[in-house]
């Protein structure tokens, strides 16, 4: 792996022209984009865009048909990609949280960093109290995901994620499925680690969130990147007739 | 006390001769229903294990990359779940056992087959019920949304680490109620295996009553009265199996 050739100065994550078919359907038709360490991204637009598709190709989740997208310098577009190595450094968050049911929080923070990458038991443990804990759901370690609600399962879901100890998150519609009442604290959540310095990349609906939190939005539509910018430019110079349209739509 | 019961169904045959409960004081008699009862435990039991065995493993053929080991899985199922289980016994026992191997008994001319009548119900048996419960886990296992299983691929969990740690726990859960119905069956279906002269419990209360016709309706009854039991342990166990496999907000 080229891994080490990597340094903070370059983007770390890197696409270049990418496109993704799905049959027929193109969904991604050149997309390029680079993040830097540290950056906090969000990717807007109408549903159907390519957005959502794009975010699971850089885990891997999905398959690109051309194109290149570089994580930490692993080039994801490789026939011999080491799924392994990508997924250490990637971590995913998705609309439906998509817990283990038959896990408690805590279980579920531990089982990747124990079976996956081979840590002790006694020390994962603790480091998924602490995870747990800086999620705000200390007391609910011995819950299982049925007995929580939609936002609590959703930070849960950001504590396993962020047990493999990632370099880049990834948000995946993470508030869509909750009620309004529990997105702010899973927002709340985001915005704590995006404060620390995690890579984040959002797919969101929430604008005034992304206005918030954002170092720099991108405007996505039918497969294209449409206008990109950082937040004030974006939301108040919008130069594009489709970004203008979607955004008096949305705000 | 076991004088008075002896004693009672004595009486009861003199004075009612339809209600001969002649294994409650004959001892060759209950000797007979012992007997009947231990085969029919052999057989239920190893069919139970055995069909539940084919059932996760044919299952996990079923996802199988390779069309023709689904193909043949498939073909297995079609057979054994769409023909009468007692043609298949019987196709088992006097088509299938021509062609195994015999060996020569212990008094040097005999030959004996390296598969009983017992071993054959057993083969027979549990193939009927696996061809179910292949079924059963596969529905189990495809009632496990994709999604679970592509937060586990995400976290960098192998094909095999997801399946062993996320896929079958759940399925497991889901498959339960109807893998019960389905060893219900099974462990009723036994008594089909008279039809090979296995000599489980139907065998040796038919072969009491042709003894004693009078005998027929205490056998009857005491065969329903077994069976009851017999399921009952077995429900029993599967929902205490069910209970402590039973997670908090899952599934309601």
């Amino acid at each position: 792996m080229s891994t080490q050739s990597w340094t903070d100065s370059q983007p770390i994550v890197s696409i270049k022209d990418v496109h993704k078919s799905f049959g027929n359907l193109e969904v991604l038709k050149g997309i390029s984009l680079d993040v830097m360490k540290g950056e906090v991204v969000c990717i807007i637009g109408p549903s159907g865009s390519g957005k959502s598709t794009l975010i699971r190709c850089i885990n891997a989740l999905n398959d690109i048909q051309s194109g290149s997208i570089e994580v930490q310098g692993i080039e994801v577009n490789d026939k011999a990609l080491n799924k392994l190595e990508l997924r250490k450094k990637v971590g995913m968050v998705f609309q439906q949280y998509n817990l283990f049911p038959h896990k408690t929080a805590l279980e579920n923070v531990m089982m990747a960093p124990i079976k996956v990458l081979k840590q002790s038991p006694a020390d994962v443990e603790k480091r998924a109290r602490e995870l747990i804990a800086k999620v705000r759901l200390q007391g609910k370690e011995e819950s299982y995901p049925g007995e929580l609600s939609g936002g609590q399962q959703q930070r849960v879901a950001i504590a396993r994620s962020l047990a493999m100890n990632p370099d880049v998150m990834l948000f995946d519609e993470v508030t869509a499925a909750l009620d309004p009442e529990t997105v702010k604290e899973v927002l709340v959540t985001i915005k704590d680690l995006a404060e620390e310095g995690m890579t984040c990349m959002l797919v969101t609906h929430e604008m005034g969130f992304a206005k918030e939190i954002a170092d720099h939005i991108y405007f996505t539509d039918r497969g294209v990147i449409v206008e990109h910018g950082p937040p004030t430019t974006f939301f108040d110079q919008a130069k594009d007739e489709r970004t203008r349209e979607f955004l008096s739509q949305i705000l | 006390m076991l004088e008075t019961f002896i004693e009672f169904f004595r009486q009861l045959a003199d004075d009612h001769p339809r209600w001969n409960f002649i294994f409650f004081y004959e001892p060759r008699q209950w000797a007979r229903i012992v007997k009947g009862l231990q085969y029919t435990l052999i057989l239920s039991f190893a069919c139970v294990i055995l069909s539940v065995i084919i059932g996760v493993v044919g299952a996990w053929l079923q996802s199988s990359p390779s069309k023709w080991i689904r193909r043949f899985v498939q073909g297995y199922i079609q057979f054994f779940r769409n023909t009468p289980p007692f043609v298949q016994l019987l196709f088992f026992y006097f088509a299938l056992g021509q062609f195994t191997p015999a060996v020569t008994g212990p008094d040097g001319w005999t030959e004996i087959p390296i598969i009983s009548n017992v071993g054959w119900a057993i083969i027979s048996l549990s193939f009927f019920a696996g061809a179910f419960n292949v079924e059963i886990f596969r529905a189990g296992i495809e009632a496990v949304p994709e999604s679970t299983q592509e937060a586990a691929d995400a976290l960098g969990f192998s094909r095999m680490q997801t399946y062993k740690e996320v896929v079958l726990p759940l399925a497991f859960r889901v498959s339960l109620p109807a893998l019960n119905n389905n060893l219900v069956n099974l462990v009723k279906t036994t008594t089909q295996a008279i039809g090979i002269a296995v000599p489980e419990l139907l065998y040796q209360c038919v072969s009491i009553w042709n003894d004693y016709p009078s005998a027929q309706y205490p056998t009857m009854l005491l065969l329903f009265f077994s069976f009851i039991i017999l399921v009952g342990l077995l429900v029993f166990g599967m929902h205490r199996w069910e209970k402590a496999m039973y997670i908090p907000g899952y599934g309601e």
